[in-house]
């Protein structure tokens, strides 16, 4: 299927050397991106000339030198606004937004629930490594309470956010979380974030190697992952475990893992993924799933349609100018009350 | 039947309307003013309203007022006192007596003058004359609220209804007083309440019968008639007030651009009516985005630049401040965009509904880095067109962001405007990079104005990354080389200096060489204009020098000052742009005159102010 795509890999890298530290979860997305936009071209017959990456401030925000596209690197948190404006002046372009916690959730975060709540059409990719990187270690508002961090030597005191929770919170229409290293589901989930119209937010848990090395240690660490993360998938059983037999169900009003095949559960018991569900009730849950009570959900939470607001921008300029009266600046400057001298 | 009043012919009055900030001053004194100039006479408007949208009721707080000045020869201010003081309430008259010239008329609404409105007004005794020392002042005390209701109790209106409309009753009398025909004012009635014709056939009786009061009355002495203006340049005139004309003229500059104009921002006195005229425009197909807080304003706005849009944000003072780092993006990246700063009274939060020119040195300099910009002063209402024209312009052929500053006195206040034609009006060419340019160089400049070039997201081909962090002078590519920085911050530099060659050199009012030269800029315009008149006048030796163009300044100034044996330079600020011209003409001596008081300068202080200087006081 590949070789029927217009684009490879390569045609998205530009000839930028990537200067992240050597381990850093970064490559990891650069990667899944690079591959990702093949397959996003090919699905939604974009040419490369249509995409446009922009950034905040901090070290995934370095991104955008890294992409041979349209490529605008801003000022810290305003990203969000600088891509809503790219987007309403021309809606054809395909838009993504790369930022870090810190860049999102902090200095941004205004900007960040404003860009949900409206729908604009963009992607945004929230590099969630819980620390500040490009600062040299200082605690973000996703580190962990109690996070020792060199802003923090006594442990932070304060509770973090959850960005799916957040998301939810602000309407947000697309969710979905990935891991740094999972370089195949990342870019299984870039291609269902840009053919979703809306704001899609990507949560991707990512390993900073210097400052906060291994944070989501026990979400990559090869031998338990399969425990204790659970990939889901619209229309799927929510099944995970070495030996997929471990699943969800609803139970009162919460979440519950079961083993399928004891106490009376069997497969047909366990929940299917709708991520269609415009209740964002069990994806709100799914969300905010913790190890170890919970494997971590990963892949597309939710995925809902609805208007969007470059859409609507545009439509309603479109509609006034159908029955205007006003056609020209003369004609704007001659209406209502004048005289002649 | 009265007998005949005495008509007295002037060439110029100053009428102001006051009233709780509920009481419809604004739209009363509008009206009058669109009669006047229907009429033939030049005019010019000042609100001055308080930031509260309803403070307490009958207090000074609350008091919302509106000045006019008509005039049979061209008139360039609203006028320092009003020969005639419309007072709904006690309040309103504490607040304003002290506007009303000697002797002038004063015309009170008589039942709101009792015990509970004089206490709210702060008056301590029943006698508001005495107490404001009005003995000399022709006082009328009508009973206003009670005729209106007299007039409309037959028309089935409800009791709140009618008790609104005493502002029309209010005009119906100043009407009378200034000989004003009522058929422009019927005319507007009809207009606005086309579907309601009881409201209209209200509104008309009510203003009817304020006139025929006044008429019969004997209290008023005599009446006035102010002449059409005749010197007038003849065409089509409407009134037009700042902000509107700025919105217009980034249309204009949009339709001459061919380019979609983008408008990010975010509301705050008193600039909001700029957002609030282009979101009506989208039958020109204007876009204006009202976002989440000023930041989000100037960054949509400079996305929409980079998407290939002609984006402006507008603001007035702490939302500059709050803009600040995303102008030095601006910079940075090269791109076109105008930030409009409608000055009020500061510092923090200050007056938000009053003049001052206290943001010069924060358009200038308010910024991290070495961060030059183009600024642009507006200096009337109607001028307020040209310069949102001219600064567009700028910042799309320049390639650099523009600040274009007015001021919350031309940005409210009204005058006539001989409308124009936009066939007079230059064609913009921004640098546009066509689609199939090999080997694009999003840093290469052209040698004359050393713009950058401007290529679209969308084009094949001409994919560039732009951003915050200084980009090496060839490829525009990330460079943190010391030598390449040092150019950079040169070429910004020399970028904005190179608009002096595009700018027209700075004219003077007045003689070429003299004993006085008064400098200005921006918004006081037409007081500094008024007062040399005056001084001229009576044979001083006195000529205006007033900026519209502040960085760069015109070629000449220079030239200029070195012909002048004095220098003051007037402003409503410490002295900001006395010090900028201290900075860049050491030779000089600079004298100052400033006030900061949310207020306009007046004629009569600025001509005592003149006569010191000359004197040598």
């Amino acid at each position: 299927m590949a070789e029927n795509f217009k684009y490879a890999p390569q045609d998205f890298k530009s000839d930028q050397e990537v200067r992240w530290c050597p381990g850093c979860g970064d490559h990891f997305v650069l990667n899944a991106v690079q591959k990702a936009l093949p397959e996003v071209s090919h699905i939604l017959n974009y040419d490369i000339e249509r995409y446009v990456f922009v950034s905040g401030i901090g070290c995934s925000s370095r991104f955008p030198y890294y992409m041979k596209t349209y490529g605008f690197h801003g000022i810290h948190g305003r990203a969000p606004a600088i891509a809503t404006g790219i987007k309403c002046a021309n809606p054809t372009l395909s838009v993504w937004q790369i930022t870090g916690d810190g860049d999102a959730l902090a200095i941004g975060g205004n900007h960040f629930i404003h860009a949900v709540r409206r729908n604009i059409d963009i992607n945004i990719l929230l590099f969630n490594n819980e620390i500040y990187g490009l600062t040299k270690g200082q605690y973000s508002p996703t580190s962990k309470l109690g996070s020792v961090t060199k802003t923090s030597p006594f442990g932070t005191v304060e509770h973090p956010f959850r960005p799916g929770e957040l998301v939810i919170g602000a309407q947000g229409k697309f969710f979905a979380r990935s891991l740094d290293i999972d370089v195949k589901l990342t870019s299984e989930i870039m291609v269902e974030a840009a053919k979703h119209d809306g704001t899609s937010v990507v949560e991707i848990l990512q390993n900073c190697v210097i400052y906060n090395d291994r944070t989501h240690g026990v979400l990559s660490d090869k031998e338990n992952r399969e425990d204790r993360v659970i990939t889901i998938r619209h229309g799927e059983k929510m099944v995970f475990g070495k030996n997929r037999d471990k699943g969800l169900i609803l139970s009162g009003l919460s979440l519950k893992v079961v083993n399928i095949g004891q106490g009376g559960f069997s497969i047909d018991d366990i929940l299917t993924h709708d991520a269609f569900e415009a209740n964002p009730g069990v994806h709100m849950m799914l969300a905010n799933m913790t190890y170890p009570e919970y494997p971590v959900a990963l892949g597309v939470i939710r995925n809902v349609t609805e208007t969007t607001y470059d859409d609507n921008v545009r439509d309603q300029v479109l509609e006034v100018m159908k029955t205007a009266k006003i056609k020209n600046v003369d004609d704007l400057l001659n209406y209502g009350d004048t005289w002649d001298v | 039947m009265s007998e005949q009043k005495l008509v007295l012919e002037i060439g110029e009055v100053v009428v102001r309307f006051s009233g709780d900030s509920g009481d419809g001053m604004q739209l009363t004194g509008t009206l009058f003013s669109e009669a006047s100039a229907l009429y033939g006479n030049s005019v010019s408007t000042f609100p001055d309203y308080p930031s509260e949208i309803r403070a307490p009721q009958g207090t000074i707080g609350g008091v919302s007022g509106f000045q006019v000045n008509i005039g049979s020869t061209k008139v360039n201010t609203p006028g320092d006192y009003c020969d005639v003081l419309v007072a709904m309430n006690p309040a309103a008259l504490r607040a304003n007596a002290k506007w009303v010239k000697p002797g002038g008329m004063i015309i009170v609404d008589n039942d709101t003058v009792n015990e509970k409105g004089l206490q709210r007004a702060g008056f301590k005794t029943d006698n508001p004359v005495e107490e404001l020392k009005l003995q000399d002042f022709k006082v009328i005390f009508a009973n206003i609220s009670n005729l209106t209701k007299e007039s409309l109790k037959d028309t089935g209106l409800d009791n709140k209804s009618i008790i609104r409309s005493k502002n029309m009753f209010a005009l119906g009398m100043v009407y009378y007083i200034f000989s004003r025909p009522l058929h422009f004012t019927e005319k507007y009635f009809e207009t606005k309440f086309k579907k309601k014709p009881e409201i209209v056939e209200a509104n008309k009786k009510v203003l009817r019968d304020g006139f025929n009061y006044a008429a019969n009355i004997q209290a008023i002495p005599n009446t006035y008639h102010i002449p059409a203006a005749t010197s007038i340049p003849k065409g089509k005139y409407r009134n037009i007030n700042g902000n509107t004309a700025v919105a217009w003229g980034f249309i204009a500059a949009s339709e001459k651009a061919k380019l979609p104009l983008f408008c990010g921002s975010y509301p705050i006195t008193p600039a909001t009516e700029i957002l609030i005229e282009l979101s009506k425009r989208k039958d020109l197909g204007v876009k204006t985005l009202q976002v989440e807080d000023e930041i989000a304003g100037i960054c949509t706005a400079i996305g929409a630049s980079f998407a290939g849009n002609f984006a402006v944000t507008t603001t007035s003072g702490p939302g500059l401040s709050l803009k600040s780092e995303a102008m030095g993006l601006a910079v940075m990246t090269e791109l076109p965009l105008v930030i409009v700063n409608v000055q009020r009274g500061g510092p923090s939060t200050g007056l938000p509904t009053k003049t001052e020119q206290s943001d010069l040195f924060q358009a200038l300099y308010g910024r991290n880095g070495e961060c030059p910009m183009i600024v642009i002063a507006a200096s009337t209402p109607s001028n307020c067109f040209d310069y949102a024209f001219i600064s567009s312009k700028l910042t799309l052929e320049h390639m650099t962001p523009v600040v274009l500053l007015t001021d919350g006195y031309i940005a409210n206040g009204t005058e006539p405007w001989l409308i124009p034609s936009m066939k007079d009006y230059p064609e913009i060419k921004a640098p546009i990079v066509p689609e199939g340019t090999q080997n694009y160089q999003p840093y290469a400049r052209d040698e004359k104005r050393l713009a950058r070039t401007w290529a679209f997201p969308g084009t094949k081909g001409l994919e560039h990354r732009l951003g915050g962090l200084e980009k090496d002078f060839t490829k525009g590519t990330v460079s943190h080389d010391p030598m390449n920085h040092q150019r950079m911050t040169d070429i910004r530099e020399e970028k904005v200096k190179r608009v002096q060659e595009f700018i027209p050199q700075q004219e003077v009012f007045g003689d070429k060489e003299g004993d006085l030269l008064v400098v200005g800029w921006g918004g006081t315009y037409g007081h500094l204009l008024t007062s040399v008149q005056k001084m001229r006048e009576n044979g001083k030796s006195v000529s205006l020098c007033h900026f519209n163009y502040i960085n760069p300044l015109p070629k000449n100034v220079k030239e200029i000052f070195g012909r002048y044996k004095k220098i003051l330079v007037c402003e409503l600020n410490m002295g900001q742009f006395a010090n900028y011209l201290r900075m860049n003409f050491q030779e000089f001596n600079y004298m100052q005159f400033n006030k900061v008081q949310g207020l306009p300068f007046t004629v009569i202080e600025l001509v005592d102010k003149f006569n010191k200087v000359l004197e040598g006081k």
